[in-house]
């Protein structure tokens, strides 16, 4: 028998899926709704190449989120373009093997 | 890839990826406004991790196979049978359990995005999301069922159902032979995520 399939390749599949899933939750989008617009992206994407179903696919739902959190107004562009640069800027910053954190 | 410091020391914690780092931002920007609640994106990550995945779905299925009234129920009306078990869609969709017999063998797709039945399977495998899969699972469903390994006699029909986010299926598998006798457990053994996908069939004893 073989090994199990991890769930989610990498973390950040699974952070960004938990989140989406999370929103719906608390109720800031219908999964309809969702569904068309991340539907419509992976259309997008999928026009000059196939998509293998893995990082690109979670591209694609990212870039989705982005442009829902950024018309509704819950996370703008440029807030998001600072904050991703703070983080990088803390992960540079820190030491290997310590906690990251924002300063 | 940036930053991927396979053979040396690295003096700082390695970089995560772009996209990595833009799931952090929006984490970061949506709880310091109150819109979430960090500690419930651990749970839901931690339910798919270890909760949910192909073991509900082969549940129900080696229940359908034991219990005759049980099976008629979830073929009329999965969603209120599978709720029951405690196996209900997060978001609200409806379930139907789509049956394997020797004239009919049924597989399922999303064919616009990756819509799949959760609770049943958890979260899908990578090759279900690929766009091969999802144009090629409508267009030529013996050609991707053989590529599987499952090739089928020619006056078998193929169901493809694409499902969507209202609407979710399983596939209910054939029980197979020299199966009598065994309990729920061990059928659920022999129930693959794949034979729930239509990609496969049980496995024999």
């Amino acid at each position: 028998m073989s090994a199990p399939e991890p769930v989610f390749e990498a973390p950040w599949h699974a952070q960004l899926f938990a989140l989406t899933v999370h929103l719906n939750e608390v109720g800031r989008f219908a999964w309809p709704d969702w569904a068309d617009r991340f539907s419509a992206t992976l259309k997008r994407h999928g026009v000059d190449k196939d998509l293998s179903g893995g990082d690109d696919y979670f591209n694609a739902w990212l870039e989705t989120l982005e442009a829902y959190l950024s018309e509704t107004g819950a996370a703008l562009p440029q807030d998001v373009a600072q904050m991703r640069d703070a983080w990088e800027q803390a992960y540079l910053s820190t030491t290997h093997g310590q906690p990251v954190s924002l300063g | 890839m940036p930053h991927d410091h396979a053979d040396h020391d690295h003096p700082h914690t390695l970089l995560p990826s772009d996209p990595a780092l833009r799931v952090k931002a929006l984490e970061t920007i949506l709880t310091q406004k109150g819109l979430i609640d960090p500690a419930a994106l651990d749970e839901i990550i931690e339910t798919y991790e270890t909760k949910i995945g192909p073991r509900n779905g082969a549940h129900v299925v080696a229940k359908a196979w034991t219990d005759p009234a049980f099976k008629a129920a979830l073929l009329k009306d999965a969603t209120a049978v599978v709720s029951e078990l405690g196996y209900y869609g997060r978001q609200g969709e409806h379930m139907i359990v789509v049956e394997n017999t020797d004239e009919v063998h049924n597989i399922i797709v999303c064919t616009l995005c990756s819509c799949y039945p959760w609770p049943l399977l958890g979260i899908p495998p990578t090759w279900y999301k690929s766009d091969a899969y999802r144009a090629r699972a409508v267009r030529e469903p013996r050609k991707v069922l053989a590529e599987f390994g499952v090739t089928l006699l020619s006056d078998m029909s193929v169901r493809v159902w694409d499902s969507t986010a209202e609407t979710r299926y399983l596939v209910l598998p054939q029980r197979p032979m020299g199966t009598d006798g065994m309990d729920e457990a061990a059928l659920m053994d022999l129930i693959t995520r794949d034979s729930m996908i239509g990609t496969g069939l049980a496995s024999a004893p």
